[in-house]
């Protein structure tokens, strides 16, 4: 390896990738054998973490940086004059061994730029894996992205090498992606998904009569869905991505706060500041559809199409509907237990099962870890009465909203002044 | 006042553990006899370890802890918490002694802490994964030295064991001084008598290290740098995932040389 071209190539390149958010090397319980390296451990690790705050668990790069596509959003797009590079297959599979025999990484994550075709991309990315697994002897852990229009021969191989897979929406609904990207559609998109899902499928019932059948994408499928590009509303959003899970059995939905990039691009909003509350608040409803058995409907409807950024969806649904609470802790059902604002999913648990041997009183609670600062509001225990029947919901709000230490009063986000004015002039797609 | 001591490993406390049912005493304090001493007046009964005795103990935990909380009184003993003993005295003669299974008690304030003990060792353990970095040496051997805050080495041996069957390495805890040496299919608990390495962070000496390490390192921080995203810098976020005590540890916390 010509020790400078590479590290130039990988400062291209490892910057061009950063716009990916995906991270997670979890999912993964293939196991090493005895003269192999690597192995996957299921809740996966991260390594190290950014400037930004999120997690480095994966090596993630692109292969190439050159782009045959156009797309207004992309920093790497054709028109675009910066430095490009490309890596040889084996300059990125001598990288990933050598950081990960230091336990740098978990594994590897290769996305790249459309070269001449997405099938000669594709083929490349393939070959990558192909050698980590078979040359290297490598059972770490391995996130390839499916370039869209590939053909299913090898989308099929790349999910027998590779731990997950993923193809990135990225504009939540078809009209607006082909204002900003005209070479792309959405049934590119889609069909790779749906041949992904069904293989995973297949895969699994395969597995359950032959040990031995061969395993397709073990860790599951992911996306990426980017926020503030274009004027979807936050409900258009979430709905998009609850029936990606039900549907599409998608492991995670990723939402990135759109990067004001290509400030030259009429098609763009011109904003100074990422909607980075925006981002945390759909992350929250995110996990309150997947973790608290929360449905779409009742996290946004028709008239409250976004969401509120001073408190997170949890909260706001429970002064939406202060008739539910207060709860008894000792009584009611897990499930509405989890609804209380200051109760998460452990505390929830711990409350289920220590409530067996004695009553719980609000001393117990705070031990366990619940926020009493806000879940008393909502909540009875052994001896405490319930504060909220003199709570009207707006004036809790602003006392909550006025309690918490919030990490993001000082970001100032400019993304609502435009968009909650907004009024469709097409009918709404949904 | 009766105190019993014991000799600060595990299976002495477990031996203490024996004893006191034994002669069916009720020790106001079970203590180490390393490290501070706490009382003055008190009558010190010194309770010698005794494996047969610890065995027959360890045993019997085993047989009442349900499946996959076994280690809870090992990991909450490794977190060295003072008191940590009468803790788990307690909470093992309620074990010992109900019919219904008590470990999902978190009313009661032994239950709780001995769980959130074993937590946080756990989560240290889990740090280690996360942070330990190998450095090549010159003979192949790949050598890491850290400092965890509790003994968790012998948790996380096996993981590394499992990851890089094919590699010889090291991992040295610098504060207990002792280390697990992997070569070839046998792992062995090992002491270093010649010190190769900076006894504070754990980097070898650079007269050790193979030529590519420095340029790996590099290519590291290089990475590190370039994946940053600069408009949504967060170092509080930073610090909270990876607290400041591990970066001593991490190339790319290190100052560029």
């Amino acid at each position: 390896m010509d020790n400078d071209k590479v590290l130039q190539k990988l400062s291209i390149l490892a910057d061009a990738a950063k716009y990916d958010v995906s991270c997670a090397s979890s999912g993964s319980t293939r196991k090493n054998t005895t003269n192999g390296i690597g192995n996957g451990v299921y809740g996966g690790i991260c390594h190290s973490f950014t400037d930004d705050g999120r997690c480095i668990s994966l090596f993630k790069i692109l292969m190439t940086n050159n782009c045959i596509y156009d797309c207004a959003y992309c920093i790497n797009r054709r028109r675009n004059d910066r430095p490009r590079a490309t890596f040889t297959p084996q300059e990125i599979v001598d990288l990933t061994i050598g950081f990960y025999r230091r336990n740098y990484i978990e594994g590897l994550f290769l996305s790249s730029g459309v070269i001449r075709n997405p099938d000669f991309t594709m083929e490349r990315m393939v070959l990558v894996a192909k050698k980590l697994r078979t040359e290297e002897n490598y059972n770490g852990y391995i996130h390839l992205k499916a370039i869209p229009g590939a053909s299913q021969e090898l989308i099929h191989e790349a999910g027998l090498w590779a731990d997950r897979l993923s193809v990135n929406i990225e504009i939540p609904t078809e009209i607006n992606l082909k204002r900003l990207a005209p070479e792309k559609n959405y049934k590119g998109i889609l069909s790779p998904m749906v041949q992904i899902r069904n293989e995973i499928l297949v895969s699994k019932e395969e597995r359950k009569k032959y040990r031995k059948a061969p395993k397709f994408s073990p860790a599951g499928q992911s996306t990426q869905l980017i926020v503030g590009a274009t004027p979807e509303t936050d409900r258009q959003i979430i709905l998009l991505s609850s029936g990606l899970y039900q549907s599409q059995n998608l492991k995670r939905v990723y939402y990135s706060a759109y990067l004001p990039v290509n400030h030259y691009d009429q098609r763009l909003p011109a904003l100074n500041r990422p909607p980075l509350v925006r981002e945390n608040r759909l992350y929250q409803s995110d996990w309150l559809v997947r973790f608290y058995a929360f449905r779409a409907e009742e996290i946004l409807s028709e008239d409250q199409p976004f969401l509120d950024l001073d408190v997170d969806p949890k909260l706001g649904y429970a002064l939406r509907n202060m008739h539910h609470f207060p709860v008894d802790i000792n009584r009611a059902d897990y499930e509405m237990i989890l609804r209380v604002p200051g109760i998460g999913v452990q505390s929830a648990q711990k409350i289920v099962l220590a409530r067996r041997h004695r009553r719980l009183n609000s001393d117990h609670l705070k031990k366990i870890g619940v926020v009493m600062k806000r879940a008393k509001y909502f909540i009875t225990t052994n001896e405490l009465p319930a504060s909220t029947t003199d709570w009207e919901p707006q004036r809790l709000k602003h006392k909550l909203v006025a309690e918490s230490v919030s990490k993001n009063k000082k970001l100032m986000d400019t993304q609502i002044s435009l968009f909650t004015d907004y009024k469709p002039v097409l009918p709404p797609l949904y | 006042m009766i105190i019993y001591t014991y000799d600060g490993t595990f299976e002495g406390f477990l031996t203490c553990i024996f004893d006191c049912y034994s002669r069916k005493d009720f020790p106001v304090d079970i203590q180490s006899r390393i490290g501070e001493q706490r009382y003055l007046f008190a009558e010190k009964f010194d309770i010698p370890t005794n494996s047969v005795k610890a065995e027959r103990v360890w045993k019997g935990v085993q047989k009442k802890l349900s499946g996959n909380n076994n280690q809870l009184v090992y990991y909450a003993f490794l977190s060295e918490e003072s008191g940590i003993e009468m803790k788990i005295y307690r909470f093992l003669r309620r074990l010992f002694s109900e019919q219904f299974n008590i470990e999902t008690d978190y009313g009661d304030s032994d239950v709780l802490e001995l769980t959130q003990a074993s937590q946080r060792v756990k989560k240290e353990a889990m740090r280690m994964m996360q942070f330990i970095r190998f450095q090549h040496t010159k003979d192949g051997l790949y050598f890491c030295g850290i400092e965890p805050r509790y003994d968790v080495i012998p948790m996380i041996y096996g993981h590394f064991q499992r990851r890089f069957a094919d590699q010889k390495w090291l991992l040295y805890d610098l504060k207990r001084t002792y280390g697990v040496l992997y070569g070839k299919d046998k792992v062995e608990e090992v002491e270093i008598s010649n010190r190769q390495f900076n006894r504070l962070n754990g980097q070898a000496k650079e007269n050790i290290l193979e030529e590519g390490e420095e340029f790996y390192q590099k290519l590291w921080k290089s990475y590190f740098r370039h994946i940053t995203i600069q408009e949504r810098k967060n170092l509080r976020l930073q610090r909270q995932h990876m607290p400041r005590r591990f970066w001593k540890y991490l190339p790319e916390k290190q100052a560029s040389a």
